[in-house]
């Protein structure tokens, strides 16, 4: 009888997670992240759970139970063009829609807009910032430049200090996301264990597999309203497969400066050819020679442009 | 014949309304920033309405999305300054009005001795007449 009467009440309560869900507008989120970024399975992976969550503590809060806000403070790790960055702008857009953040702005620093040059300029220099990234997401790239443990008297230090100290009392106003190179960030946290322990998110970006970079070509070519013709595509992947084997890959950031560069090839050769009429289709078209004529097929070699 | 119970100051907007309360404050914040307004935060304890110029608390702050910040501010200024008037100023620099746009009340000291009217002499049988702070007899920084 008791048993009965306690379920009874039990689903009177009930709430309906579906329509909770459909309100929040968090699947547009998501698609749209699975659309605009490829690959990124750990990343997104983690967003999904973060955004479950949230949507779980609004639940939880119609039924007066009363618990922490999360802390979303993140760390991002990976290779250089693993898409870090194109993450945290997202980053501030999602907790928006999530109703996490109130405006969703994303402030980017480094170093240098962080510690000051004398003596008593870096926390007001530091505090001006973070007032600045409140309501929205404080993305500091380079993190690991902050401590130099080779200077004691570095004032970097008594910046991580006050970020500390906000990232712990103002954790509803700001989400501070720090970014960098996976072996960099680790001696960071190393020296800087309460900075390790505030972060409740460690995401490593991993390194882009030759199909996917081929995607991440096309959907960068699309935006500028390029594509391949089928023999550049099949060029590029051959690009790919060669350019990965190089020193100095750098993932997307390198397909686009290669993109850069066969645009460029791409215009020398309709400049080249003068006569007769160009089409749309023309101008629109990358084809297999713009890319074949990159150094990387010929000598083996990246092309004159450093860090391609 | 006593009009102003208290002898609230009355300045700015909202002066003749119970003290805001921070949600209030944050809410005109919002406000101001919405419209692209620098909010800035000023002290004194000379309450002379003529007295126009307030020491500023910090810098004006520019590019503020969010209230959070200013009402941060607001809080250290309070602690700095528990029984001197503090005011939140938001500054327009719209052409042609390039002045305050707003400007409120957020703390003030709890005993406000209020003012005075002095009467002058002056030539002939001329009065010139004028107010005063009583708490203006003190020297600065003991005045409440």
């Amino acid at each position: 009888m008791n048993e009965s009467l306690k379920m009874s009440d039990d689903t009177q309560n009930a709430v309906d997670l579906e329509a909770e869900f459909r309100s929040s507008n968090v699947q547009e989120v998501l698609d749209k992240l699975d659309r605009e970024l490829v690959g990124l399975v750990p990343v997104k992976t983690r967003i999904r759970e973060i955004a479950a969550l949230l949507l779980v503590d609004r639940l939880r809060r119609q039924f007066e139970l009363t618990s922490q806000t999360p802390t979303l403070h993140m760390c991002f790790t990976g290779n250089p063009g693993t898409g870090k960055t194109t993450v945290a702008t997202r980053m501030g857009q999602i907790l928006k829609r999530l109703g996490y953040v109130r405006e969703g702005h994303l402030v980017t620093v480094t170093r240098d807009d962080l510690v000051g040059q004398y003596i008593g300029h870096t926390a007001p220099k530091t505090k001006e910032v973070i007032k600045k990234a409140m309501g929205g997401v404080l993305f500091i790239d380079e993190a690991y430049y902050l401590y130099k443990p080779e200077n004691e008297r570095d004032y970097g230090a008594e910046s991580i200090e006050i970020l500390l100290q906000v990232m712990e009392n103002n954790r509803d106003d700001l989400v501070v996301i720090l970014a960098g190179y996976k072996d960099k960030m680790d001696r960071f946290f190393q020296s800087n264990p309460g900075m390790r322990s505030r972060i409740a998110h460690h995401v490593d970006f991993p390194d882009y597999q030759p199909e996917e970079l081929l995607a991440i070509a096309e959907l960068m070519l699309a935006d500028q309203n390029y594509h391949f013709s089928p023999a550049a595509r099949e060029a590029f992947t051959r690009y790919l497969k060669l350019r990965m084997t190089l020193e100095h890959f750098a993932n997307a950031r390198s397909v686009r400066n290669a993109l850069d560069r066969a645009r460029l090839r791409q215009a020398n050769r309709l400049f080249g050819r003068r006569t007769g009429l160009i089409t749309r289709e023309d101008l629109m078209t990358l084809e297999a020679e713009d890319i074949l004529a990159s150094r990387v097929f010929q000598e083996g070699q990246l092309d004159q442009v450093p860090a391609g | 014949m006593m009009t102003n119970h208290g002898n609230r100051l009355t300045q700015g907007q909202f002066s003749f309304l119970p003290d805001l309360t921070d949600e209030q404050i944050t809410k005109q914040i919002k406000y101001a920033l919405d419209h692209g307004w620098a909010v800035s935060i000023e002290y004194t304890d000379d309450p002379h309405p003529r007295n126009t110029y307030w020491e500023m608390f910090g810098m004006p702050m520019f590019d503020l999305k969010d209230p959070a910040g200013i009402l941060m501010e607001v809080n250290n200024c309070r602690k700095t300054f528990p029984s001197h008037y503090v005011r939140v100023t938001a500054f327009s620099s719209a052409r042609g009005t390039e002045s305050p746009a707003m400007s409120y009340i957020v703390n003030r000291p709890t005993n406000e001795p209020g003012f005075g009217l002095v009467r002058q002499e002056s030539e002939g049988r001329m009065i010139r007449y004028t107010v005063h702070s009583y708490a203006t007899d003190k020297a600065e920084n003991d005045r409440y």
